[in-house]
């Protein structure tokens, strides 16, 4: 984080405020449970000293922590010298490796087999996958060295066509051949459901679960850890006076009310994260602490509706058709609608009024429909949308009520009558 | 053709005189006497009731031995059948049980059976001929064999114990306790049973020609080994018919197979028992193997040019009932004739000669060769004497011998141009020894193996398995103990022996003595069928996995191999590491436990298929995990190896797994590689199979092609499926194809007829294991290592076998378990042992599922949004809503408990994180508020997961 030592204890409070940062110290935000953690890193350990194959699950929710599980594992099983000498690791995603091809490719390459040329793999899928398995079939427990195969998304090969890879990793790792350990880090619960029988009667059926029954207070202490500047920072009085400012933070009562419905809304820590990274962007020379205020409006951003975000920035007649659509809604009880009934519906709102304000060409009206199509407002109901003419095609209406009133609400300058169109209950 | 020389005895069954009366109920006359005759030869035999005979087992070297109760037959007189009470050969009681006995047993002794299991309705056509009997006394010791076939009884075995005989039983004098008999002095080696128990050390010093031995072998106490080899026999009656009702259905049609191939039979059943212990019941061997026996018996007889060696053969067997049976005496002149010119040493050589003997003889030299010995035979009396020396021995180890023998023959050839006649003999004899050579050390090494294996019983017992372990079964597990180098070691010296062999006739002669007088010299004859037939062989099954099954590693221009690592992997440490290595999936296990049957059906299956020279089909079928590749693979080894000692034509095995090729048309590619080498394109391939297996080709050896995972081979045309089941059934492919697949069903569901069709009807199915087995499989994977107390094993097996069956599972769960104990705080009155709570919390780990603990580890708005799901299915009363329905749920939810509102971003935010995880199904999230959601979790769950907060 730092290029300065500590000699230079005062630093000007601009160079101070950029090295404010969310502290990224691993272990002070996750707190595992020592028997996942202690688990996994036996498990490991054997497979890297032992030449034992093992394979393994780590399934939880978003958020959770099991990617930091695995690397802190990790770290700490490469302080070994003998494991970190032997293990090799392959990771593979299942967002990246969108098929067994692509993953063997992958494999293959990380681990620099004999047919690998640079970076680029050659042979068929059908070579490749008879090299790979060709290869893991002449190692042999002792001499071998162990390979670690990390399957993020697991899930998603799962998906993939026969689960070949899957079975085939699976098997090496039951069965006399070079020593692998495989972890699949998914956030399914159901995975085991996804797997084939063979393959999951291949699976050693060890999943880690990990589940955060973290509690508000241990969320608090967490928040400020977070924010709290590290011991080692160059400027030991800022540093001092930065932690202080968080702590005094942490106990407002405003504050504290924010983290609370944070707390209620989301354990995991990525929205966190974004929570005080709102914050921290707030921190500036002039305002070298954040304040109460900061927090409430970082909150305000968090929690903001995406969709009553966009009424706002709609012409007034675009939010005519949307207050029309809504009283189609109420009438028709969610049926889909056409452009032609919420013409006809704003035209009743429009004699009513008598009013020429809005009075506008069919094609205008026509656009500004297409307009909120296109912001996907509307959707057109599947399947009729090939054939029938634009004015006829149905359409459901992409907001909840209550999205469209608090719109309303906060829209600047909205006309009174169009207001209380939308207030009342018949169009 | 090889095997068209063997002979074979014909005897004739006749009842003599009336029947004595006729039982209505089940239509049965009952017979005073039976009258045997042999087909050319005027002299008959009659058995009545209350004399002791010889039944035919599955070792002629070592017929059964038993008491006829009565004899009847059917109305039709079509059915001779003989109500008989066992007794069992020392080498019948399993090697274990032997200790109980407390002292040598004699050679020549045999028990009155009390066991249960065994049927005592024997075909009378396995009648071989009458033997006498002795009852002595407990303490009274055998008189010094002055007729080698007399046999005595002392004691009653009830397959558990050694009793003294009642006196109500049928035996004469109730023997009192036992005084150990000091047998040492007793020569008399069983050459016939093979030592299993026997010291090394003769094999070793083979070479040197030991005076003394040649002395002693010279004086008449080789006898008593062959009485003893005869008396061996029995026993195994005791310990297969511990299986009777297991074995008889696999034997059945094995035995079917192996009638077509008769020269192959002994050598054939002989492996088959080994291999599975529990293969077959002496009943079967009566009712099924009888057959072929008998042709060969008959055989035996009828071949003139063969009635010289024949009389070599048969008489000392017919010594025992000699003096009742005429047709001993016919023959026993004859032998006279030979001994005669047969010098000191070689007449002090027992004979034991049987029906077996001349196919042994055959089967170790080529065909041509078997022919002429023959025919010179009579002629060439001064050298039968030598054959003979060579016989017993060979007897010995019956089949043992002759794979031993085989290389020699191959080694041989040139050698015997110049003087065939000399030759052969040289031929014959160094068979024997070799056989000897080859036992010998073998059962030596075993010892530690036994050991081990009686602790294992004794593991078992507690399994309520006695019956299986007493029998046959654990000797199996026996006898794959000895780890390979042992193994490897011993194959070496055999090899060293055989070239050493080779040498002169001289020094085999003496070599023979010596392994004989080793032999003697533990005369603890192992007491199992196996023992008596193959036991040399057994061991072998291990070493066999060093061979890798057939398929050549094809160079390519790119090694496929994984880097190898610096430091050596560590071994594992303490007890809890040394479990957890033995019971991880991958390693190997020193037998299968648990799939004897399957392991024979499948064995006999390929082996016939093989040994014919035709193409075969069998589909087997099985939930995973229930040991079906596992079990294909061992008999690949086991046949791999009676591939490499010449017992069986070679052949090749190739294994092909659907999982493991990325299209089905793959599958002729990989095959292609495998057979030949080659590459091509699947196209290609497909049409280089196709001129392979549709040609005829010279010395085209057997494919033995192994179909893994067959669903995946599924096409739409079927074309993949179609060909391999095709190709087996030309002519000229010698294809055998075992496919492997989960469901029982799939030729039905998934096949074609035409493709249904060809894969035919050998199906078997991998039954899911049931506790015990489970349980058993542990045990044998653990072996003597304890770190499971009884119970935990327990729960494990039964959990695993009331879910899945799954063997896999069990390994994993108590692998788990072993860790869970290793770092659960020490307990000051833990045992250290692997216990009840370690594996309940593997049980759970395993097999609970985490949606209630998901659930309630949730965000306050996601449980909500549960909750609000729920309400809205409530109010709906379906089990769909959309979100914005719910949302509407959500937010009242939210006022209720005072918390503020929602919104929608926020709610859709909630849903999508259960629906990552999985409580909730969601529909794509593009479609915002309209998306449909469904819980993926009963609603009770949710219910019960939220109540407690």
């Amino acid at each position: 984080m730092s290029k300065r030592t500590a000699k230079d204890a005062h630093l000007p409070v601009g160079e101070c405020v950029t090295q404010v940062g969310i502290n990224q110290d691993l272990s002070s935000v996750y707190n595992f449970s020592d028997a996942q953690e202690l688990h996994l890193l036996e498990l490991l350990k054997r497979t890297a000293i032992h030449g034992e194959s093992n394979s393994v699950l780590i399934v939880g929710p978003r958020g959770a922590g099991k990617t930091m599980l695995l690397k802190c594992v990790l770290r700490d099983l490469l302080e070994d010298k003998e494991a970190q000498k032997s293990l090799l690791q392959v990771h593979l995603n299942g967002l990246l490796q969108t098929d067994d091809r692509i993953a063997l490719k992958e494999i293959t390459r990380q681990l620099h087999l004999e047919n690998v040329v640079g970076d680029k793999v050659f042979g068929s899928f059908a070579e490749n996958l008879g090299f790979l398995l060709e290869a893991l079939k002449k190692g042999d427990r002792s001499s071998s060295r162990p390979v670690l195969f990390i399957l993020d998304e697991f899930d998603l090969f799962a998906h993939h066509k026969n689960q070949t890879l899957l079975y085939n990793l699976f098997d090496v790792s039951q069965s006399a051949q070079a020593p692998i350990a495989v972890v699949g880090i998914t956030c399914r619960l159901d995975v085991l459901e996804l797997l084939e029988k063979r393959v999951k009667s291949r699976f050693s059926h060890r999943q880690i679960h990990l589940l955060s029954s973290l509690t508000f207070t241990q969320y608090l202490e967490r928040v400020r850890t977070q924010l709290s500047l590290p011991d080692g920072f160059p400027d030991s009085r800022f540093a001092q006076d930065w932690n202080d400012g968080v702590k005094t933070l942490c106990g407002d009562k405003s504050v504290e009310e924010v983290l609370q419905r944070h707390y209620n809304s989301s354990k995991d820590v990525r929205s966190l994260h974004m929570l005080l990274m709102l914050c921290l962007s707030r921190v500036s020379v002039a305002k070298p602490a954040i304040k109460p205020a900061d927090l409430l409006e970082a909150s305000r951003l968090c929690f903001a509706d995406a969709k009553a975000n966009m009424l706002h920035g709609l012409s007034i007649l675009e939010l005519c058709l949307i207050i029309a659509m809504k009283h189609l809604n109420d009438v028709y009880e969610g049926e889909p609608f056409n452009h032609q009934m919420v013409h006809n519906e704003f035209k009743k709102f429009l004699q009513r009024k008598s009013n020429s304000m809005y009075n506008f060409e069919q094609p205008v009206i026509l656009k500004a429909f297409e307009h909120l199509q296109q912001l996907e407002l509307i959707r057109p109901v599947d399947g009729s949308s090939a054939k029938t003419q634009r004015e006829y095609q149905l359409m459901r209406l992409m907001l909840d009520h209550s999205q469209i009133m608090e719109a309303l609400q906060k829209y600047p300058q909205c006309p009174t009558d169009v207001k209380q169109w939308a207030m009342s209950a018949f169009g | 053709m090889k095997y068209f020389t063997r002979l074979r005895v014909r005897r004739v069954y006749k009842w003599r005189g009336e029947p004595l009366s006729f039982n209505r109920k089940l239509k049965t006359f009952e017979y005073g006497s039976l009258v045997i005759s042999v087909d050319g030869l005027p002299r008959t035999t009659v058995i009545n009731a209350g004399q002791h005979i010889l039944i035919e087992g599955e070792d002629e070297d070592n017929p059964y031995v038993a008491k006829v109760i009565r004899l009847f037959g059917d109305e039709s007189g079509k059915q001779k059948k003989a109500v008989v009470q066992w007794f069992v050969r020392v080498s019948e009681v399993p090697l274990s049980k032997l200790k109980l006995l407390g002292r040598e047993p004699h050679p020549q002794e045999i028990f009155l059976y009390q066991g249960r299991s065994c049927d005592d309705e024997v075909n009378a056509e396995s009648i071989l001929r009458p033997v006498q009997v002795k009852h002595l006394d407990r303490a009274a010791p055998f008189p010094d064999s002055g007729d080698k076939d007399t046999l005595f009884v002392k004691l009653s075995w009830d397959s558990k114990t050694f009793r003294e005989l009642e006196s109500a039983a049928p035996v004469a004098s109730p023997p009192p306790p036992t005084p150990p008999l000091p047998k040492p002095s007793l020569p008399p080696s069983p050459p016939r049973s093979p030592p299993t128990a026997a010291p090394a050390p003769a094999r070793r010093a083979l070479p040197t020609p030991d005076p003394a031995v040649m002395r002693r072998a010279a004086s008449g106490e080789v006898r008593g080994g062959r009485a003893t080899a005869s008396a061996g026999k029995v026993g195994v009656t005791e310990a297969e018919s511990l299986h009777l009702a297991s074995r008889l259905s696999a034997s059945k049609c094995s035995s079917a197979r192996r009638r077509k191939a008769i020269a192959r039979t002994p050598g054939v059943r002989k492996k088959l028992q080994l291999s599975s212990p529990e293969a077959t019941t002496r009943q079967d061997i009566l009712d099924e193997d009888r057959a072929s026996e008998m042709m060969l018996a008959q055989r035996l007889s009828s071949s003139p040019p063969l009635t010289l060696r024949l009389t070599h053969s048969l008489t000392p067997l017919r010594k025992a009932g000699a003096a009742t049976t005429p047709r001993a005496h016919r023959l026993t002149p004859l032998r006279k004739a030979h001994a005669a010119a047969v010098t000191a040493e070689d007449t002090a050589v027992p004979l034991e000669p049987d029906s077996r003997t001349p196919s042994a003889r055959d089967d170790s030299t080529s065909p041509q060769q078997g022919d002429e010995t023959e025919a010179e035979l009579p002629t060439a009396s001064g050298r039968t004497p030598r054959r003979r020396n060579a016989t017993p021995r060979r007897n010995s180890s019956s089949s043992r011998g002759q794979k031993a023998s085989t290389p020699s023959r191959q080694t041989e050839p040139n050698q015997r141009e110049p003087g065939l006649t000399v030759l052969i003999e040289e031929d014959n004899e160094n068979s024997p020894m070799l056989s000897a050579a080859a036992v010998t050390p073998r059962s030596s090494k075993r010892k530690s193996a036994q050991l081990v294996s009686s602790r294992i019983r004794k593991q078992l017992n507690l399994l309520e398995n006695l019956q299986v372990l007493n029998s046959d079964g654990d000797d199996d597990e026996d006898e794959f103990v000895p780890s390979k180098k042992e193994l490897q070691s011993s194959s070496d010296e055999e090899e060293e022996e055989e070239e050493g062999a080779l040498e002169s006739d001289e020094e085999e002669e003496v070599l023979s003595k010596k392994s004989r007088r080793a032999a003697a010299g533990s005369c603890t004859p192992r007491s199992k069928r196996k023992t008596t037939s193959t036991s040399a062989r057994t061991p072998r099954k291990t070493p066999n996995k060093k061979i890798p099954p057939g398929t050549p590693r094809t160079p390519r221009h790119a090694t496929p191999s994984i880097p190898s690592r610096s430091l050596p992997a560590r071994r594992p440490g303490n007890v809890l590491e040394e479990a957890r290595a033995r019971l991880h999936v991958s390693s190997v296990p020193e037998s299968l436990p648990c799939r004897e049957q399957e392991f024979q059906d499948v064995y006999s299956f390929v082996e016939s298929k093989i040994v014919d020279g035709t193409g075969g089909c069998m589909y087997i079928s099985g939930v995973p995990g229930t040991g079906k590749t596992a079990t294909v693979h061992e008999v690949m080894r086991c046949l791999q190896h009676a591939a490499d000692v010449d017992e069986i034509p070679p052949f090749h095995f190739i294994e092909i797994n659907g999982m493991k090729m990325t299209d089905p048309h793959q599958a002729y590619v990989q095959i292609l590689q495998n057979l030949t080498g080659q590459k091509a394109t699947a196209d290609h391939a497909a049409a280089l199979l196709e001129k392979r297996f549709g040609s005829a080709a010279p010395r085209k050896e057997t494919t033995v092609l192994l179909v893994d995972e067959l669903d995946l081979l599924w096409t739409r045309k079927q074309n993949v499926m179609y060909n391999l089941f095709d190709w087996p059934t030309r002519r000229h492919a010698r294809l055998v194809v075992l496919t492997i697949a989960n469901t029982m069903d799939l030729p039905e569901r998934i096949m074609i007829n035409r493709v249904a069709s060809r894969l035919g009807l050998t199906r078997m199915s991998f039954q899911p294991y049931s506790f015990k087995q489970l349980q058993q499989i542990i045990m044998s994977r653990l072996n003597k290592v304890k770190a499971f107390e009884e119970d935990a094993l327990q729960l494990v097996s039964r959990k695993v076998a009331a879910l899945s069956g799954d063997a896999r599972r069990c390994l994993d769960i108590c692998r788990r378990a072993t860790e869970i104990c290793e770092h659960s705080p020490a307990d000051p009155f833990s045992t250290g042992l692997v216990g009840m709570s370690h594996v309940m919390e593997a049980l759970n780990e395993m097999f609970s599922s985490a949606y209630i603990t998901a659930i309630r580890c949730a965000s306050l708005q996601e449980q909500l949004f549960l909750r609000a799901v729920i309400a809205e299915f409530r109010r709906l009363g379906l089990e769909e809503a959309t979100f914005q329905q719910v949302f509407v749920q959500h937010r009242a939810l939210c006022r209720v408990e005072g918390l503020q509102p929602v919104s929608v971003s926020e709610g859709l935010a909630a849903c999508q994180r259960l629906g990552a995880c999985r409580l909730l199904l969601l529909e794509p999230s593009r479609l915002g508020v309209l998306q449909r959601v469904r819980l993926n979790v009963s609603q009770d769950d949710v219910l019960f997961a939220l109540k407690d907060d």
